[in-house]
């Protein structure tokens, strides 16, 4: 027998049938109703294409045929795991529309109860990213965590979930006696388990291997694709309305920007992505601890209003730093107590436009994880 | 820069096709500009030095009544300034140039106008329905729009 050649083979020069591929609608990794439409060449994703509106529930052909006060309910529907967050811009145009300044009380019951909201989304989009990747653990732990933040919630408003909690002019009802301390009992908690979870999840050698250098995303694609939240801070960019367009009274806060920097891979990794909500949260436990310190213990919760409420002729645009990224509202009054136009801007839609830009060029399996990486609520894709 | 300003340079360079600045304090005003000029229009509010708007925060569409509105609202990461662009087009002919490719964040959110309000948006890519579905009929969001009796043999209202 002769000589063993070992074949040497130029992979690029071999072509193999490209194949299509359905992920979705109803599949647990899409996290909702998404489908996805892949080319594969193999294993590797040449092509996506998100197909969107599987839960879509007509929000601005309702909002206009609603008064303004009864839109608030619609608008917790949309990104239905920060709810909280969801209310406040729309609140704050209505209120701007109409010359209103808030009590103060009011400013700080619903800046801690955002944060308590960031936290609580967060923690979903940490646990679920986990998910994807192959840990089931934290999601564990996340979740029992995330319980208490509910219940406080549910002390406040009545609700777990969809709150109706901020009205215009106020809150619908003032906050139960012990609620200091039953936050700062929260913090506590939120930074044990976060401490865990860095041990048990983010620095995991099989975790880093799994998102490191998976996803990148530039500075200068995510500005462009206008992305926003975790997703453009993951990217380098140190960009926060909370801190570079003061609404509320979120300029009385000390707490800083966490920014992607590439600590393990790229910058703009899914890594990144994550670390950033990772780190977000204890920012949050910054902000409510300064909250619950400054906060007046009297006062009333809702300022006097008209019967009806008529904001003037004419239009705004008013946003704010939700969780997951900037949420806008483009409210347009004809002078009358419906609004003639509410058009939101949904900010897991706009980042999820950037899927197909980034998750060229990896494997199938690192596709559920960008997907995780960008964490979308499709109640807010779809509206 | 304020909205005054830009208006001001956005006249002299363009001329005619700047229509009016609308004041509407304390709420947001807004430049008004030809429908044919937005594309160029546009591009020199991303790239010439002192706009700089990079970031497109929210394109929308309205209805009028007789005519239809395409509204940008954009902001500039670097110089942190906002400005409010709107175009008019006529409901028989609402064709509008797409910005798809100075910011693409727009491309989704011109087939949402496109879908809901039913604006054309000219030398888009891919310009096909986003939220409704594919054989949808008719633009939901506009005023005189009437919910179709059946969908595929299916009763619509409930």
């Amino acid at each position: 027998m002769g000589e063993k050649k070992r074949i040497e083979l130029d992979y690029s020069k071999i072509e193999s049938d490209r194949m299509r591929l359905n992920v979705g609608p109803q599949h647990p990794s899409t996290h909702g109703v998404l489908r996805l439409e892949v080319e594969l060449d193999g294993e590797i994703v040449t092509e996506v294409v998100p197909h969107i509106g599987y839960l879509h529930r007509c929000f601005e052909k309702h909002a206009e045929k609603m008064t303004y006060p009864q839109v608030i309910p619609y608008i917790d529907r949309m990104d239905y795991v920060t709810s909280m967050n969801n209310e406040l811009p729309y609140v704050m145009a209505v209120e701007k529309m109409l010359g209103i300044k808030v009590p103060e009380k009011v400013e700080y019951i619903r800046v801690i109860m955002c944060e308590l909201n960031r936290i609580a989304s967060h923690q979903i989009a940490v646990a679920t990213f986990g998910l994807d990747a192959g840990a089931f653990t934290p999601f564990l732990y996340f979740f029992r965590d995330r319980e208490y933040i509910l219940a406080i919630f549910e002390k406040a408003s009545g609700a777990r979930l969809l709150f109706n909690y901020f009205w215009i002019g106020g809150l619908s009802a003032d906050v139960h006696p012990t609620f200091k301390e039953d936050v700062l009992a929260i913090v506590k908690q939120v930074r044990k388990t976060n401490k865990e979870i860095e041990d048990l999840l983010i620095y995991n050698k099989i975790f880093i291997e799994r998102t490191a250098n998976v996803g990148i995303l530039p500075a200068d694609v995510a500005i462009n694709y206008a992305c926003s939240g975790p997703v453009l801070r993951g990217s380098g960019v140190k960009f926060d309305l909370r801190k570079n367009e003061p609404y509320s009274i979120y300029d009385r806060f000390d707490f800083d920007i966490p920014v992607g920097m590439g600590e393990v891979g790229t910058v703009g990794d899914s890594w990144d992505r994550n670390i950033v909500r990772m780190r977000e949260m204890e920012q949050s436990c910054r902000i409510i601890e300064q909250a619950v310190a400054q906060m007046p213990d009297e006062g009333d919760v809702q300022e006097k209003l008209p019967k009806r409420i008529k904001p003037p002729k004419g239009d705004i645009y008013m946003r704010a730093e939700n969780p997951k990224g900037d949420l806008g509202f483009y409210i347009v009054s004809n002078g009358t107590d419906k609004p003639e136009r509410v058009k939101a801007r949904g900010t897991s839609f706009v980042n999820l436009s950037v899927l197909p830009e980034i998750s060229k060029g990896y494997m199938f399996a690192d596709l559920i994880l960008i997907l995780g990486s960008i964490d979308i609520v499709l109640g807010e894709v779809d509206r | 820069m304020t909205i005054n300003e830009i208006y001001e340079q956005l006249k002299e360079d363009y001329g005619d096709s700047i229509i009016e600045l609308v004041e509407n304090p304390p709420l947001d005003s807004s430049i008004i500009i030809k429908s044919s000029a937005v594309f160029e229009v546009c591009h020199t509010l991303r790239d010439k030095p002192g706009f700089e708007f990079d970031y497109l925060l929210c394109l929308s569409g309205l209805d009028l009544g007789e005519n239809l509105a395409a509204v940008y609202h954009l902001y500039s990461m670097k110089h942190a300034h906002k400005a409010v662009i709107k175009t008019i087009v006529p409901k028989d002919n609402p064709k509008v140039p797409s910005v798809e490719k100075i910011w693409r964040s727009a491309d989704w959110h011109e087939r949402e106008a496109y879908d809901l309000i039913g604006i054309i948006f000219e030398n888009h890519h891919n310009l096909i329905r986003i939220l409704c579905p594919y054989d949808w009929e008719g633009h939901p969001l506009r005023k005189d729009y009437k919910e179709p009796e059946y969908y595929h043999q299916m009763k619509v209202p409930y």
